[in-house]
């Protein structure tokens, strides 16, 4: 009412007037701030402002952010998380027409991204009709890590974790896909072809169930003819391509299809129905043995302690690597000073690395060296600067000396080594 | 010369056979990846070295295929490493030679069966050990880097698994156990004993694989490259991921902290990913 009948002459004036201190100010208590950039003229046309697009940076100069975060942060918060919900479809199967069983292999815990692909196989063949999809059955074994597993395309998940599938238990394994097996009767049977993971239990599986399996397969294609699937696979130790009709096991090379990524799918917890039984297995697995470190290649090293330019302590930083069982790996500074030979080097020149946990001390992370390390699942940084690349790459990054805390590190792991010789003796 | 078997050394040999396991090793016919020459396998071979390695006992070797001027070079690379025969199951081309091997090892009842992991032609898909293991109902091991002792019936192997590790099993035997690259490479093929050597033949009647005969096999092309996808739907989000540095996603910095906090952080990750042996 107040804005109707009485109009501030001169507040108009600055707030046409975009040079004046006071524009901003005025502006925004008209109540005419950045929506003042678009508005209807006299003549049914839509008006815009060009200058009044954008705010003021930090550092004083004006920004135009297109991306419309900036808009969408100001509008309201339910709305924005809302629709980073439903960006994804949430896919849930009441009753599937039939069960693709995939095996995944859960390496240290987690879908490795051939597990995803063979997922992302699945759901080829799971989806082909959409009138009548097919659920997607995933069966893991072991403990394992990961939160997300409706995202890999996931519908019904059986978990076993039971001692009797500890370590290598090929077996105790096949045993319980062949109760899979009966209860399901899976139209296709899915792993992936990898090195004593699916490579292995796959082809137990189908010299079980007496079926030919496709090893090495690479692509999928849908058969014109009849509806079916034709699949390309490797063959002859991978100097051959083979096409044949998809049997009912395959097992799946990386990259043989796209991974999920639209879609959330349920991986709701099923079970077995009946009890498995006890098998008598033949096979004892007798644990892990110790390996010099030293002598697996830098390439396919699990557990990779590096040096920098930030040791100074080098006999401290051999013996945290001798003391942790690590691959010792260098930056190319280290290895240029001569504190490193050079077949150690880790980065663009150097060797490209794959390791699961990649311990860096005193590195601050030249772009040549994160490059090496860009499959590696954890980076840890022990630096004195907290503002180096490396500590932005970092999944736990400590700063301080990184002697102290080497020496730190090699007393508590002394330790728990005594601590575990101790409980062996003992049992 | 380790080869000759007419010197003592090899005669002190014999004499232990009968208190070691009988081995058999199964070997094939290698392709050459560039030439596509016929050769000794690498994965056979290398399961024939790990075979001679094993001590006194003088393992056998079995194979099932034709025989022609091509696969008579190829095999008697085989007997240059050391033997003066071997047993031959002489089969039509493009037959299924599961029926005839494991005939032949029900017969000869070996404890030990060693074998590369897959062969280098044909179908190659490294399903003849499992067929032939669920055959006679036996334990089946892949992936072996070095047999350690053999006692009281029961094998200690030494698994290769990815990354340069290794674990321990102990089989039951009689098994059969596969070879892939991880074991040691195998000797040099000697031209004298290779010459030497004699095939055992051994008849069997062939069977032939009709299903991949109906396949179509084709020289390897190369797999595509797969393609980054970028799921950016602005051209702000474009740039940005194709100009984005590495980064951890949310990495966890400890500053201020004491070297034992630290490192007590850094021992607590290791231990959760499971590295620390």
């Amino acid at each position: 009412m107040k804005d109707d009948l009485r109009r501030d002459p001169r507040k108009e004036w600055i707030a046409r007037n975009r040079l004046h201190p006071d524009h901003q100010r005025v502006l925004a208590e008209l109540g005419r701030g950045a929506a003042s950039a678009e508005w209807l003229g006299p003549n049914g046309l839509t008006r815009r402002d060009p200058h009044a697009v954008g705010f003021i940076g930090p550092s004083g100069l004006k920004r135009i952010d297109r991306s419309g975060t900036q808009q969408a942060a100001t509008a309201s918060d339910t709305r924005q998380r809302g629709a980073a919900v439903d960006a994804r479809k949430w896919i849930d199967i009441e009753t599937p027409a039939f069960v693709v069983a995939v095996v995944p292999d859960m390496s240290a815990g987690r879908l490795s991204s051939q597990d995803r692909d063979v997922l992302g196989l699945a759901r080829r063949l799971a989806d082909a009709d959409p009138q009548r999809p097919g659920a997607v059955l995933a069966v893991l074994f072991g403990e394992h890590k990961e939160d997300s597993l409706g995202e890999a395309g996931i519908d019904r998940l059986l978990h076993l974790d039971d001692d009797a599938f500890a370590g290598y238990t090929p077996e105790a394994r096949l045993a319980a896909l062949l109760a899979v097996e009966r209860q399901w009767a899976p139209r296709y049977w899915l792993l992936p072809d990898s090195a004593l993971g699916g490579a292995d239990l796959g082809r137990r599986l189908a010299a079980r169930l007496g079926e030919r399996p496709a090893t090495g397969v690479w692509q999928l294609n849908a058969d014109a003819g009849n509806g079916g699937w034709q699949c390309l696979a490797r063959g002859a130790a991978g100097t051959s391509d083979i096409q044949r009709p998809l049997p009912r096991v395959v097992l799946a090379l990386a990259e043989c299809a796209e991974p999920v990524y639209e879609a959330r799918h349920a991986a709701r917890p099923v079970e077995l129905a009946q009890k498995l039984p006890e098998t008598l297995s033949r096979i004892r697995d007798m644990g892990a043995v110790a390996v010099d470190p030293a002598g697996v290649s830098l390439a396919e090293a699990e557990f990779i302690l590096s040096a920098g330019n930030g040791v100074k302590n080098w006999e401290g930083y051999h013996r945290a690597a001798e003391v942790l069982q690590a691959t010792k790996g260098a930056s190319r500074v280290a290895v240029d000073d001569g504190f490193m030979p050079r077949d150690r080097q880790v980065g663009a020149t150097g060797t490209w690395v794959t390791a699961r946990v990649y311990v860096a001390v005193g590195i601050s992370g030249a772009i040549q060296h994160l490059q090496g390390i860009q499959s590696c699942d954890k980076v840890v940084a022990i630096n004195s600067d907290g503002g180096c690349d490396m500590v932005k790459r970092a999944d736990l990054a400590v700063l301080g000396d990184a002697s102290q805390i080497l020496e730190a590190l090699v007393a508590l792991v002394e330790q728990y080594r005594q601590q575990q010789q101790e409980s062996r003796d003992a049992a | 010369m380790p080869h000759d078997t007419n010197s003592p050394t090899s005669a002190r040999k014999q004499a232990h056979i009968s208190e070691q396991p009988s081995v058999a090793v199964l070997i094939s016919l290698g392709r050459h990846p560039l030439t596509g020459r016929a050769r000794r396998a690498d994965q056979d071979a290398r399961a024939v070295e790990m075979a001679l390695s094993l001590g006194d006992a003088q393992p056998r070797l079995l194979h099932a295929g034709q025989l022609d001027q091509d696969s008579e070079a190829a095999l008697r690379a085989y007997l240059g490493m050391g033997f003066d025969a071997l047993e031959l199951i002489e089969q039509e081309q493009g037959a299924d030679v599961i029926a005839a091997l494991s005939d032949r090892l029900r017969e000869t009842a070996p404890q030990l069966v060693l074998t590369g992991a897959r062969a280098e032609t044909g179908e190659g898909s490294g399903l003849l050990p499992y067929l032939l293991a669920d055959a006679l109902g036996w334990p089946i091991v892949a992936g072996l880097a070095s047999i350690e002792r053999i006692e009281q019936g029961e094998a200690t192997l030494l698994q290769a698994l990815p990354r340069g590790q290794r674990r321990r099993l102990r089989v039951r035997l009689p098994a059969i156990v596969t070879v892939d690259s991880s074991a040691p490479a195998a000797r040099q093929s000697a031209f004298g004993p290779a010459r030497r050597g004699v095939f055992e033949p051994v008849a069997h009647a062939s069977v032939q694989d009709a299903a991949f005969a109906e396949w179509r096999v084709q020289p390897a092309r190369k797999r595509p490259k797969r393609l980054k996808i970028i799921k950016a739907t602005s051209a702000r989000d474009r740039f940005k991921a194709a100009a984005a540095k590495a980064e951890g996603g949310g990495g966890q910095i400890l500053a201020d902290v004491t070297p034992e906090q630290g490192a007590e952080a850094i021992f607590r990750l290791l231990q959760e990913e499971g590295v620390l042996r």
